[in-house]
């Protein structure tokens, strides 16, 4: 495997009692779109959200292993989570506009960042925007609520949101699951231009949608890491029985 | 028996029980606005008593209340809207937030009368400041910190927690997503709670009966350190101690204490109202 952008190691989590992951290893490698799939309960969502520690928020929780980004563990002591968040975006299952109109949806994180400089600012909406394939529809309505703006064009822009961070991975977490085909087409799209530029990790709402995207494949499994692969392989000539059952359509 | 005829007696029933509760407010409130209306006069409001309070006007009276209120809303809001923030969005839940917890809701439950025996001891006597506005509006102060605290909680509650982690997964610290979208879309509730919290200081007689209220002083207070006449000590005042007072300035004192409270609790509805209409989630 090539040059791995994010490395996982021995990696065990558990809420309360209940074990959510056990022992994974993985690395995902920089500028390609790894898709971790499965049936729901495997643990997909829960691996995304400890690669940016959005999951510090969750109280009762037990975690072990490390994973290293760039070669350094996030988790270690000391490390500047808000940079580290800034670093690694994240797109959620539901596009969610933050209150406010279309322009203070997308300067949000350079602003909390603490760019105040609107000339700047206004290149970083434009970039981001046009990156998420959301410019040409919204760039006369910028001052609009965000919540003007249709279910796809939501969650395009909760994307560029988190592109206007510039973050190295991005984490989409079943951005389709709530769109028609056209605007899951539109997102699909914009994750190949996006994958020159970024890491890209996303967990797909269907096998097809794997399938279709997916650079690298992972399958889990209540919590177990079943098998890895490049490209469609693990969609073709999976090699574990449980993978092909689930690929297959025999259970899940 | 018949089962709509049933249901029809059941209905009459529950309109007679309706019916009960409106009317004698109702009431209250007609004869307080007839009667009360027609002692109001520019002079009422705007002069001293005089002639043993039997004549002139209740101005020192409505100046005391809004100084107290004054006193209040500055003592009770910082505490009450910081520990409201803490307890919501920092505090983790272990035994001793949940004895806050607890002891907020205890806190509102207390009978007016020991808070002010309660200030008279700590303000009053035990820090000496006296009977004096900053006694009572302390006072009154402490009896509306729990109100405030838990209706401030519950709108800071309300905002859906995924804004707070879109915040985080933006590079946001937790006091960025606080100040920069979790007060703004909790402020009307913020605001509502506020608001009925000094509604209900603003008439109470008991804690502000030994810690500021004067019997008769027909001047303005020139310090905190000043006592102060307050309405519903006055109310209270001219209904039962003294004798051969007009019934006329009962009812205009009652009418101008209503509308006080009244015009707070509108505008606490309006607020409320105007900012759910606008909000977006």
């Amino acid at each position: 495997m090539v040059d791995a952008k994010i490395r996982i190691r021995q990696l065990s989590y558990s809420y309360g009692g209940a074990e959510a992951l056990r022992e994974i290893n993985l690395d995902v490698p920089a500028n390609a779109v790894t898709a971790f799939f499965g049936p729901s309960g495997g643990g997909k969502t829960t691996l995304l959200r400890l690669i940016n520690r959005l999951n510090d928020l969750v109280e009762g929780t037990r975690m072990q292993g490390t994973i290293l980004l760039d070669g350094e563990n996030i988790y270690a002591p000391g490390v500047d989570v808000p940079r580290l968040r800034r670093r690694v975006g994240m797109v959620f299952a539901l596009p969610l506009p933050l209150p406010g109109t279309v322009r203070e949806n997308v300067v949000c994180g350079p602003r909390l960042a603490g760019i105040r400089d609107w000339g700047r600012l206004e290149e970083i909406l434009e970039r981001s925007l046009a990156q998420a394939a959301l410019w040409n529809e919204v760039k006369d309505r910028l001052d609009d609520p965000a919540v003007a703006l249709s279910g796809g064009q939501q969650q395009r822009l909760c994307i560029a949101r988190s592109l206007a961070l510039e973050p190295e991975v991005l984490l989409l977490d079943e951005p389709t699951s709530g769109l028609d085909p056209i605007s899951t087409a539109k997102v699909e799209e914009s994750l190949f231009e996006l994958k020159q530029q970024y890491t890209i990790v996303i967990v797909p709402h269907s096998v097809q949608q794997a399938a279709r995207v997916a650079d690298y494949a992972a399958f889990f499994l209540m919590g177990d890491l079943v098998e890895v692969q490049e490209g469609t392989r693990i969609f073709t000539t999976p090699q574990d029985p449980r993978t092909e059952d689930y690929v297959t359509g025999r259970f899940g | 028996m018949d089962r709509f005829l049933v249901q029809r007696l059941g209905f009459a029933l529950l309109l007679f029980v309706a019916l009960v509760v409106v009317v004698p407010i109702l009431f209250v409130l007609g004869v307080i606005v007839v009667e009360g209306s027609m002692a109001i006069t520019w002079e009422f409001l705007s002069a001293m008593p005089s002639d043993g309070m039997k004549g002139g006007g209740i101005f020192p009276t409505i100046v005391g209340t809004f100084l107290l209120m004054l006193g209040t809303a500055m003592a009770s809001i910082p505490v009450g809207v910081g520990g409201a923030i803490y307890l919501a969005e920092y505090a983790r839940d272990t035994w001793l937030t949940r004895a806050i917890r607890l002891a907020i809701v205890n806190l509102a439950g207390i009978p007016s009368v020991v808070y002010g025996l309660f200030g008279l001891g700590l303000f009053v006597l035990f820090l000496q400041f006296g009977t004096s506005i900053l006694a009572g509006a302390l006072t009154l102060a402490i009896m509306t910190i729990p109100i405030i605290i838990s209706t401030t909680e519950e709108a800071l509650r309300a905002v859906p927690t995924e804004f707070r982690t879109i915040i985080a997964s933006l590079g946001g610290t937790r006091w960025q997503g606080i100040r920069g979208v979790v007060l703004p879309q909790a402020l009307p509730g913020i605001i509502t709670g506020i608001i009925l919290g000094l509604l209900r200081a603003a008439g109470e007689t008991a804690p502000i009966l030994f810690t500021v209220a004067a019997f008769y002083l027909p001047r303005l207070p020139h310090s905190p350190f000043d006592p102060t006449m307050a309405l519903p000590y006055h109310l209270y005042v001219i209904s039962t101690q003294v004798p051969g007072m007009p019934l006329r300035i009962q009812h205009g004192t009652a009418l101008v204490l209503l509308t006080l409270v009244l015009s707070m609790n509108v505008t606490a509805t309006v607020i409320r109202s105007y900012f759910r209409r606008r909000r977006q989630w």
